[in-house]
Order: structure tokens, then C-alpha cells, then sequence
């Protein structure tokens, strides 16, 4: 009987336990669409052709858009592209092809600490390099901050695609005659390319929200930039300070931009998966 | 058949037996340079972000040696900068986060690694790493708006009625304030805990649950007495990577905590962080010493996050090469 009663108990924590980390899997779940429910209705009812085509209008006025933060933020990302991926992609392939393990254990270390680095203190070593010699914010400096940030992203996941290619491919090539960096631009990165173009997606969404870093190399402008040596609006610095202000109309906009910016990054996220996820790829590691 | 290396590729070791000239001709040596300049520049970045914020601190690391983190008055005007009440920000509302998304994130991650059938368990995974995706920009804007009023008209009062003897809660409910930074960053980090001790989770042997089951304990005691304790140093190892995310997290710090250097004992405060001071005041600093005092708690930021960062690592390392090699 007391044995009886003691199993009944026993089962009893299980089943009451295990439905507690059920739930708590359902409040972290439900978080997210929360979130995204809330911005997409908030921003929704929000968003309209200025937002996308007009200046931010003066101080206290209603109206105006987000144009200019739009192209800045385009071409800042365009420009941590170009920073970036070149860096990481070739670094990858000297890691996976050429390294010596010593070698490759220092780059990999010195990748996961910058990938570890806050982004404001990235924003602090950008304006030290990019903005406080040249006493005056740019678009560089911003899209230099970007780039650093997508460096070790883009590394290490294409480094492990790289490494995942069997064996047997580059012996094959090898065997024809292929010199080594001939098997590698003709077989063994085109037998990555999924993996590697979903590195680069997945760095590319990540630095797409990142405001910190912007705040003191590209600042900020509330008109169109006059090149790219000149500081510019993005979309996360806007969101910021329009929060931040005591306008209606300005939050109205805040919402409509966050729904921008959040669609823009969810979509790159789950296009990178696909991409990754169909037909054979190289296992995730 | 030529017999010189030169014009044979490699009978045997791929690599090693073609001599430096044949390589050079082919250009794998020439590849080889091009691809180490890019690896290199990856450590040299890393090292130059060490020496622009030791560089960059000069003044004060001279001018106030370890008093910078003993004292707290922090004023600009008299050249007086004490980062205590920084630290003790960072701090306090990192360890808010983790008191609320340790809990929630380990019993999902229990759930989705013990209990959910696989096919549901991928696809709730696949939307947590998107929540993990979400910028911190957007988390702080649902802060300001939905966090900060639930937290000054419902949470906030309820705790003062309930707790309200206990320090922590007591004071006005601003809504801006150390619990609610702490709050929102526990959203922003629960998406790691819960993805990384999933992984970790997955990776205990089947055996070890097996023989709990058929020594007759029930599925929790399973879960929580075998599969929990194996996995125990990679969990750990997940919630250091939490950690090291709170600490340095900018944007949604800084839009709900309110931005008044304080060190008090309430949760209700306003307060002021690492990064969000250097959010906050960096374009607007003036003088070399006030910039370089910041660019000095960047520093203090960066060791954090470096010696946590490190520390997780390791302890995820350790733990999924125990689970691999008890599996072989």
C-alpha cells in the first residue's frame, strides 16, 4: 500500500514536472509571436508610400518617411559586405586548405573572441580607427563597424562547410592533374556553395539590425547623405532615437521601421535555410 | 612517362611531393599567400581592437588607477569618473536575466530535447533561432512600449503588495528601472540558453536514459537525475554564453533602464550600465579625459565578455566530446 502510494507520487512529479518544461517551452515560444504580432499589427497600421519615399519631416510635424535611412542603410551594408565576406570567405579557405593546425587554432581563437566582442565596443574601435583620425563621422566608418562584425560569422561557418566536402571529391580532382588551388575554386567551393552562401546570408541578417555600432561612426542625418564620406541615416538608429522621442508620430514611424527591418532580417533568415536545407548539403556541424 | 616531379602530379602524398617551383608555377603557393593574408588580417583586427582600447584609456588607467572601480561619482564637469555605478548596473540587470531565462530556458530546452516528439521539437527550435535572430534595436522598442507600462501598472505594484518588505521592491514603480532592463534581456536570452542546451541535451547517449528507465525511475527522474547531471558542464557552459550576452547588450539596456548613474538596493531604480552609458554619452563626451573613461569601461566590457565567452566554450567543449566518446 505505502509502496503504491509512493509510485502514485512518483508518477505523479513526472507528469507534473515534464508539463512544466512543456510550458515553459510554450512561453518562450509564444514570445515570438507575440513579438512578431505586435509589431506587425503596430507596424502595419503604421507604414505608408512616405515612409519608403520621403524625408523625415521637421521636429513636430507629422508626416515624412524614411527614405534617406533606407539607402543608408543599404549602402552601409553593402559596404560590410565588401569588408566582411572577402575576409572571412578567403580566410575560411586558407583555414580548411592550406593551414597548419597551429596556425589555424590562433585564427579560429582570435575569430570566436571577436565574434564574443559587445557591439558597442565594436563601435568604439571603429571610431577610433575610421572616425576620430579623420574628425569627422562617415558611411566608411559605419560600414567598417558592420564588417568587422560579419568577419567571424562568415569564417567559421564556411570554414566548417569547407571542411565538410568529402575527401573523395578533392582526391578526384587532385587525381586529374588539378593543381590545389584549381580543385579548390573548381570543386570544392562550388560543392559548398549552399553552405557558404547561407553563411554569408546568416552574417549579413545579423549586422542588418545592429545598432550600437552605428551610433558613433555613422551616426546619423536627417537628410539625404552627401556621399560616403558623410555621416547617414540607417534604419536601427532611426528606430532608436524615434523611440526615444516625445512625438506620436515618431513612434508611429518607429513601429513601421521595426516591421521593416524585422521582415527584411526574418526573410534573409529563413531563405538561408532553405537554401541550405534543399537537396544534398554538406552536414551542419 | 616523365620521371621529374615536375611535370608529374603527385604520385603519392598529394601535396608534399611536387617541388616549391612546380607549386609556385600552378599558383597553390601564390593562393596560399593571398588566402593567409586574409586569415591573418582576422587576428591582426582582433589584436588591434585590444590595443585601440588599451591605447585609447591611457589618461584614466594613469589618472585613476583601480580607484575608476571603487568610486562612483561620475561627473563630467569635475573630471571626476568612478564606473561603480556602472558595473553594479551591468551587473544587477544581468543577473535579473538570468534569474528569470535559466529557469524558462532549461525546462524548454528539457522539454524539446526529452519530451517533444522530434518533428515538433525542429520546428519550435527552427522559430527560437529566429527569435535568437530578432535585432536588439526591436527588443527595446517593445520594451518602452509594452514592457515598461505592464511592469509600472501591473508587476511593479503586485510585487510592492506582495514583497514589498524585502529592499529589492520597494521605492516608486517608474517602469524604467534594473527589473525591467533585466526583464527584457531575459527575453532577448532565453533563445540562446534553450538552443544551445537542446544541442547539449541531444547529445546524452541513449543509454544513459535507457538503463535510468529500466531501473525503474520514472521519465523525470530519468531526465533529471541521469540525462541533466551528464549534461550538466555544457549547460553551464550555455548559460555563460547568456551571461556574456547580457553583459554586453547595448540598444534594449539602454532604452528601458532608465539612464541615472545609481547604485541602490531597489529593483524599481533607475540605473545606468557599461554599455549603455557608453551608448549614451560617447558622441557627446567632451575632453580627452571623459572619452578615454569610456573608452576604458569598454575595456572592462570587453574582459568580461572575453573571459566569460572563453569559459563557456570550454565547458560546451568538454561536455559534447564526454557525450561523443561515451557514445563511441
Amino acid at each position: 500500500m505505502n509502496m503504491n502510494a509512493q509510485l502514485r507520487w512518483r508518477k505523479f512529479v513526472s507528469n507534473f514536472m515534464l508539463t512544466m518544461t512543456g510550458l515553459c517551452a510554450l512561453v518562450a515560444v509564444s514570445v515570438l509571436f507575440f513579438i512578431l504580432g505586435y509589431l506587425v499589427y503596430h507596424g502595419g497600421t503604421s507604414i505608408n508610400w512616405d515612409f519608403f519615399t520621403k524625408l523625415p519631416a521637421p521636429v513636430g510635424e507629422n508626416g515624412g518617411g524614411m527614405a534617406n535611412a533606407i539607402l543608408g542603410s543599404a549602402k552601409l551594408l553593402l559596404l560590410a559586405t565588401l569588408f566582411g565576406v572577402p575576409i572571412g570567405f578567403f580566410g575560411a579557405i586558407y583555414l580548411a586548405e592550406f593551414s597548419s593546425s597551429k596556425i589555424a587554432f590562433v585564427v579560429r581563437y582570435a575569430a570566436d573572441l571577436l565574434n564574443g566582442v559587445p557591439s558597442i565596443v565594436i563601435g568604439i574601435f571603429a571610431y577610433s580607427l575610421a572616425v576620430h583620425p579623420f574628425k569627422h563621422f562617415s558611411t566608411y566608418a559605419g560600414g567598417f563597424a558592420l564588417g568587422v562584425m560579419m568577419i567571424p560569422i562568415t569564417l567559421r561557418s564556411t570554414e566548417e562547410f569547407l571542411l565538410g566536402v568529402p575527401r573523395t571529391l578533392r582526391e578526384g580532382a587532385m587525381a586529374l592533374g588539378a593543381s590545389k588551388w584549381k580543385t579548390i575554386a573548381t570543386v570544392i567551393v562550388p560543392a559548398a556553395y549552399r553552405g557558404i552562401l547561407t553563411a554569408i546570408l546568416l552574417a549579413f541578417a545579423r549586422v542588418a539590425g545592429e545598432t550600437a555600432p552605428l551610433l558613433f561612426t555613422a551616426l546619423g542625418n536627417r537628410f539625404w547623405s552627401n556621399g560616403w564620406n558623410e555621416p547617414t541615416a540607417s534604419l536601427p538608429v532611426m528606430i532608436y532615437n524615434y523611440a526615444l522621442s516625445p512625438f506620436e508620430d515618431w513612434h508611429r514611424q518607429a513601429w513601421a521601421a521595426g516591421l521593416v527591418l524585422l521582415a527584411l532580417i526574418l526573410i534573409i533568415n529563413i531563405v538561408a535555410r532553405a537554401i541550405l536545407s534543399r537537396g544534398i548539403s554538406v552536414p551542419r556541424a | 612517362m616523365a620521371t621529374t616531379s615536375t611535370t608529374v602530379p603527385s604520385a603519392g602524398p598529394v601535396v608534399g611531393s611536387r617541388s616549391f617551383l612546380s607549386r609556385l608555377r600552378e599558383g597553390d603557393e601564390i593562393a596560399r599567400l593571398i588566402t593567409f593574408l586574409f586569415a591573418a588580417s582576422v587576428v591582426l583586427i582582433t589584436l588591434l581592437i585590444v590595443y585601440e582600447l588599451w591605447q585609447g584609456s591611457v589618461l584614466p588607467r594613469h589618472k585613476f588607477g583601480f580607484a575608476f572601480f571603487r568610486t562612483s561619482v561620475w561627473d563630467p564637469n569635475f573630471e571626476q569618473f568612478g564606473a561603480l555605478p556602472f558595473i553594479f548596473g551591468t551587473l544587477v540587470t544581468s543577473a535579473v536575466a538570468l534569474f528569470i531565462a535559466v529557469p524558462l530556458g532549461i525546462g524548454a530546452a528539457i522539454f524539446l530535447a526529452e519530451l517533444a516528439p522530434a518533428r515538433l521539437s525542429d520546428a519550435l527550435e527552427f522559430f527560437i533561432d529566429l527569435l535568437a535572430a530578432v535585432p536588439s534595436v526591436i527588443y527595446g522598442l517593445l520594451g518602452i512600449f509594452i514592457v515598461v507600462p505592464v511592469m509600472r501598472d501591473v508587476i511593479q505594484p503586485a510585487l510592492k503588495n506582495s514583497l514589498g518588505f524585502i529592499p529589492l521592491f520597494k521605492g516608486p514603480a517608474f517602469g524604467i528601472g534594473f527589473l525591467t532592463a533585466g526583464v527584457v534581456l531575459a527575453i532577448m536570452v532565453i533563445p540562446y540558453i534553450i538552443s544551445v542546451s537542446r544541442e547539449i541535451l541531444l547529445s546524452v547517449p541513449r543509454d544513459q536514459r535507457e538503463a535510468a528507465l529500466a531501473l525503474g525511475s520514472t521519465r523525470w527522474e530519468s531526465t533529471w537525475k541521469v540525462v541533466v547531471p551528464f549534461a550538466r558542464t555544457g549547460i553551464m557552459g550555455s548559460i555563460f554564453l547568456a551571461l556574456a550576452r547580457a553583459l554586453g547588450e547595448t540598444m534594449a539596456v539602454t532604452m528601458v533602464i532608465g539612464n541615472t548613474p545609481a547604485i541602490a538596493a531597489s529593483l524599481f531604480s533607475p540605473g545606468d550600465s557599461i554599455a549603455s552609458v557608453i551608448a549614451n554619452q560617447f558622441t557627446e563626451a567632451t575632453g580627452e579625459l571623459y572619452t578615454q573613461s569610456l573608452i576604458e569601461l569598454g575595456l572592462v566590457l570587453f574582459l568580461l565578455t572575453f573571459i566569460l565567452n572563453g569559459l563557456a566554450r570550454l565547458l560546451i567543449v568538454v561536455t559534447s566530446q564526454r557525450g561523443g566518446a561515451a557514445r563511441a
